[in-house]
């Protein structure tokens, strides 16, 4: 067996330890979750050092025969985009844990079938940024949504159920999208190859009619922007997150949706780069309109005199941080590529930050609404500052992470589409309201009535907090470790779609 | 002159079914009363294995039967096989004594005294079997037919028992004798249509076999017009027994009245055996035709898929649910058939055989969900199962699963086999119909996932009841399948593949 196998199977035979514990062994079955998502944490790390960083292409391969008949395999490997996301994955799950120690007990279920279905979702994702036969991707793709699904409608609050529906539905939709459209990969693959095959590096050497191509593009894309979210394709998410427990969002929009903005690098960009180049445009359109749609109704949220909340609010920033993705990986340039992959890890991390504290303050407030928590700087100084860097991480602050990312999605727009970038940039001034004014209202201010004795971050919420915080700011002064990985991946990508000339240089 | 030859050995597994058959009638005569159960049982499954095991033997056959009227070679074997298996599986379900699913006494008049006697004096049938045994041979007599009149033979040795089976449920009498009476009429009028369709074709092609028919078409051009009408009218006699849009309007009544075993048993045996002896017609006998028919069969697909899935999403009992999800895995797996492909054969055979297993896995568990007036098939009775029965609730989300084709389940390899068939032959537009029907079947499977687990059971004396070793022993089987298949289907796909030709 191979190390990617390995790093896979491990939580799974956490969760499987969890469900054969006794009834009543909450305290055990979270002390086992932890453990085991932190070991498969230092494993996962020891991995990424010895990741050649020189080579271009798939590594810790393996393969093997898994439906013959089909060309089917199970084939792992990773590049430096998938490792990373698989890091992000694998880090922040036991932050995650660590974080939300008391939040499944409220749920429909036991305690410890909500840290199981934590571990066995980590297994999924590492499944799906590792597999590069493409079927075993669409599998992995499909089997993720159960253990969300019912990570969403079991433990949720509010309308839970009828998100989690919503979050399957959709998600299936695109997904059966995409299995029509790797049906016609497949086919494709047996009339031009010897055997009909699903290996993503056989795939990409196809040549396929402009037209036919444009259609399988479509299948990819829709489902991956579904995921994603892109407008207008993201109705499902604010009510899924505002739903989730916020460590459930946390693993949604922090790690599971980058499986959208990386499955439209690695297959819509690879598998038909001209049907990529032709919608280019269009997509370009439709990320600046997330940028801007998500960042009104994130005001919107924010500035609304009652019932603002912040679960919906964080999750609206999403969609904008998510249009500076596609902005990024359609624009062609290796900046802005890079710009994107590195995004998609900063967002991973601001995101978790910002859930998780908010997490915390709505569990001490017992209320999602952003009036109510005025003047919490003053009676919970730890939570609020630690809020408040993660919310600047979200604007893009220099000196955080976030904004070497979208500086450079910016900057590497700009050289091939130099007006879709200004008006992108515009979009950081909306960045910048709709953090500031939650802050604001929020954190600073007169006390709210019924905050005046809240308590402060315990112990075990610092311990997870702190090292995202440590993230955000290490990345936000020294992000070349990321970008050296992710360069070569990127350029990789780029190389793949042939466009010349324009590369805006490092 | 001499007598035909017959070919004991290649039709010994439909002789074994029905000369059990007709034992178990000889049993029903004879045996008194206390040990007819015991031997009728023993007989059913006796004869089963005995079948399987001959057609184990023959495996390898692959040439015509009585004077060319059959045809047993690996696509009838592969079918007759599946028909055993699924019949074996009703078979259990049929043999569970705990539920009281059939009436004691199918003759008599609902809330009639008489019946009030047979209940109290605790009879219980065993008709059942000798009827079922007739069934199952019919439905592997269907897929070998390669005559049109043995075909016809085929089709009613296989419907008649059905008819009956239909009508002999213990509860809700009425629902039951009327969805006997739906069936057999419709039936009888599809029966009509494909006999006169048959009619039309011996008169251009001067033959009833399949090869006589084959090869008139390559000599005519197949531009008869008499061929075409015959063909047609073929056509909706077929299309009846698999239940496609427009001739489905007696699918969900039939499933709902019928006892649930025998609904369980007709659902997947008759799927494969009519679906089985379409494609064989449509391969081999009129292959030739293919561009008549193929334009005819894409739109009844696309329909069958969308009624099938759109309708579906309306009901409100379990049992209707799952005969509009039948109708929409008609849609389906019609596509296999548009195909006209190698691969559209061997993917309709996967397709059929881990349809059949889910299916039957399916009704299984609605035989367990029951309160004091026996099943319970109204969805909202359904809420909160997940809470109350976990393991049973588990199973049954497997099944939906399953049938809304999920990976790692069976039925994802049978719609990706399918489908991919589909779109390699060009008819990309069946592929894109099949997917969104997929999604929004997919809602409703989901739906009755989400009552399971999501709402709060109610106190409505709606219980789950432990069942004997027999339906245990199905469910369990049929969800082993569901779940081995869909992760390691490997074994199944090549066996099937290397099995489905046609005799030429």
């Amino acid at each position: 067996m191979n190390s990617l196998t390995i790093l896979g199977l491990l939580p799974l035979v956490g969760s499987a330890a969890l469900f054969l514990l006794p009834k009543g062994s909450d305290l055990l079955a979270k002390q086992v979750a932890l453990g085991v998502s932190i070991v498969v944490a230092i494993a996962g790390l020891g991995m990424a050092f010895s990741f050649d960083r020189s080579v271009t292409g798939f590594q810790f391969v393996e393969k093997h025969q898994w439906i013959p008949a089909f060309g089917i395999n199970y084939a792992l490997g990773v590049d430096g985009i998938s490792l990373l996301l698989i890091l992000l994955a694998l880090v922040l799950t036991p932050i995650v844990i660590l974080a939300c120690w008391n939040e499944a007990e409220g749920g429909r279920w036991s305690v410890k079938n909500f840290f199981g279905l934590i571990l066995i979702l980590e297994t999924m994702i590492v499944g799906v940024f590792a597999a590069t036969d493409i079927f075993l991707f669409y599998v992995f793709f499909e089997a993720m949504l159960v253990p969300v699904y019912f990570l969403i409608g079991g433990y949720g609050t509010g309308e839970k159920a009828a998100a989690a529906v919503k979050f399957l539905l959709y998600s299936l939709f695109g997904g059966l999208l995409m299995l029509a459209s790797i049906i016609g990969l497949y086919v494709i693959s047996g009339n031009q190859l010897k055997a009909p095959t699903f290996d993503i590096t056989e795939l990409s050497q196809l040549s396929i009619d402009p037209v036919t191509q444009r259609m399988l593009f479509l299948g990819f894309f829709i489902a991956f922007a579904i995921k994603a979210p892109l407008w207008p394709f993201h109705t499902w998410l604010p009510d899924a997150a505002r739903a989730a427990t916020p460590g459930t969002s946390v693993l949604l929009l922090g790690v599971l949706d980058k499986v959208g903005t990386y499955g439209m690098i690695r297959f819509c960009l690879s598998l038909f780069p001209e049907a990529s180049k032709e919608f280019g445009p269009t997509i370009i359109v439709l990320s600046l309109i997330s940028i801007f749609y998500g960042a009104f109704l994130a005001i919107s949220q924010g500035t609304s005199s009652g019932d603002g909340n912040i679960k919906a609010l964080i999750s609206y920033t999403s969609i904008s941080h998510f249009g500076f993705i596609t902005l990024g990986i359609f624009a062609f340039t290796e900046q802005s590529h890079s710009g994107a992959t590195l995004y998609m890890i900063n967002h991973g991390f601001s995101t978790a930050a910002l859930f998780l504290i908010a997490g915390w303050m709505i569990s001490r407030r017992k209320s999602e609404r952003i009036s109510d928590f005025g003047g919490l700087q003053r009676v919970t100084p730890i939570m609020a500052w630690s809020f408040f860097i993660a919310g600047m991480s979200s604007l893009a602050l220099p000196g955080l992470s976030s904004f070497v990312s979208e500086f450079l999605v910016l900057v590497g727009t700009f050289a091939r589409y130099p007006i879709p970038a200004i008006i992108g940039t515009i979009g950081i001034i909306f960045a910048a309201l709709y953090i500031l004014i939650p802050v604001q209202r929020a954190l600073h201010g007169p006390i709210a009535p019924g905050n005046e004795n809240l308590t402060d971050l315990t112990l075990r919420e610092k311990v997870a907090i702190a090292p995202v915080i440590a993230v955000i700011i290490f990345f936000g002064f020294y992000p070349q470790p990321l970008l050296d990985v992710i360069n070569p991946a990127a350029s990789a990508t780029l190389s793949a779609l042939e466009i010349t000339g324009i590369t805006g240089g490092k | 002159m001499n007598a035909p030859n017959i070919e004991y050995g290649m039709l010994g597994p439909i002789l074994i079914i029905l000369g059990a058959a007709l034992i178990g009638v000889l049993i029903e005569a004879f045996v008194s009363r206390k040990y007819r159960y015991v031997l009728q049982v023993g007989t059913s499954f006796a004869a089963v294995a005995l079948a399987f095991l001959q057609l184990f033997l023959i495996r390898h056959t692959s040439s015509k039967a009585a004077v060319g009227s059959m045809s047993i070679d690996g696509a009838a074997i592969v079918l007759q096989g599946s028909v055993l298996i699924f019949g074996f599986l009703g078979l259990l379900l049929i043999a569970e004594r705990g539920f009281q699913s059939f009436t004691a006494q199918a003759a008599a008049i609902p809330g009639s005294n008489e019946e009030q006697k047979a209940l109290v004096s605790g009879l219980q049938q065993t008709e059942v079997f000798p009827l079922t045994l007739f069934a199952i041979s019919g439905a592997m007599l269907f897929p070998a037919a390669n005559d049109l009149l043995t075909l016809f033979v085929s089709l009613e040795v296989l419907s008649l028992p059905l008819y009956l089976m239909a009508g002999l449920s213990q509860r809700r009498r009425l629902l039951s004798q009327e969805a006997a009476l739906k069936y057999f009429l419709l039936g009888a009028f599809a029966s009509a249509f494909f006999l006169f369709g048959s009619a039309f074709i011996y008169g251009q092609a001067g033959s009833t076999t399949f090869d006589g028919i084959r090869k008139s078409i390559v000599e005519s051009g197949g531009s008869d017009q008499f061929l075409l009408v015959g063909l047609a009218l073929l056509t909706v006699g077929l299309l009846f027994k698999v239940s496609a849009a427009p001739f489905h309007a007696w699918t969900p009544d039939v499933y709902q009245g019928s006892p649930t075993p025998i609904t369980a048993f007709m659902a997947a045996v008759t799927k494969v055996a009519a679906f089985g002896a379409a494609i064989r017609i449509y391969y081999f006998a009129v292959g030739g035709l293919v561009w008549s028919w193929r334009p005819i069969l894409i739109a009844i697909s696309i329909a069958t898929m969308a009624i099938g899935t759109v309708i579906a999403i309306a009901q409100k009992d379990v049992k209707r649910v799952l005969a509009y999800s039948a109708i929409a895995h008609s849609g389906f797996l019609l596509t296999g058939i548009i195909a006209l492909s190698k691969d559209g054969l061997n993917a309709t055979l996967i397709y059929l055989f881990t349809y059949g297993f889910t299916t039957i896995g399916t009704f299984a568990i609605l035989t367990l969900v029951r309160d004091s007036g026996g099943e319970v098939s109204d969805l909202n009775r359904w809420v909160g199962l997940g809470k109350r029965s976990p393991l049973v609730a588990a199973t049954f989300t497997l099944f939906l699963l399953g049938l809304a084709g999920i990976p790692l389940t069976s039925g994802f390899v049978g719609k990706f086999a399918i489908f991919s068939a589909a779109y390699k032959s060009g008819n990309i537009s069946v592929v894109v119909a099949g997917v969104l029907a997929s999604a929004i079947a997919a809602f409703f499977y989901i739906r009755i996932i989400v009552m399971m687990y999501f709402s709060d059971p109610v106190e409505d004396g709606t219980s789950v009841v432990i069942p004997s070793k027999v339906t245990v022993a199905a469910i369990a089987i049929c969800a082993v399948a569901t779940l081995v298949m869909g992760i390691y289907p490997q074994p199944v796909i090549s066996a099937i593949n290397s099995l489905a030709f046609f005799a030429g």
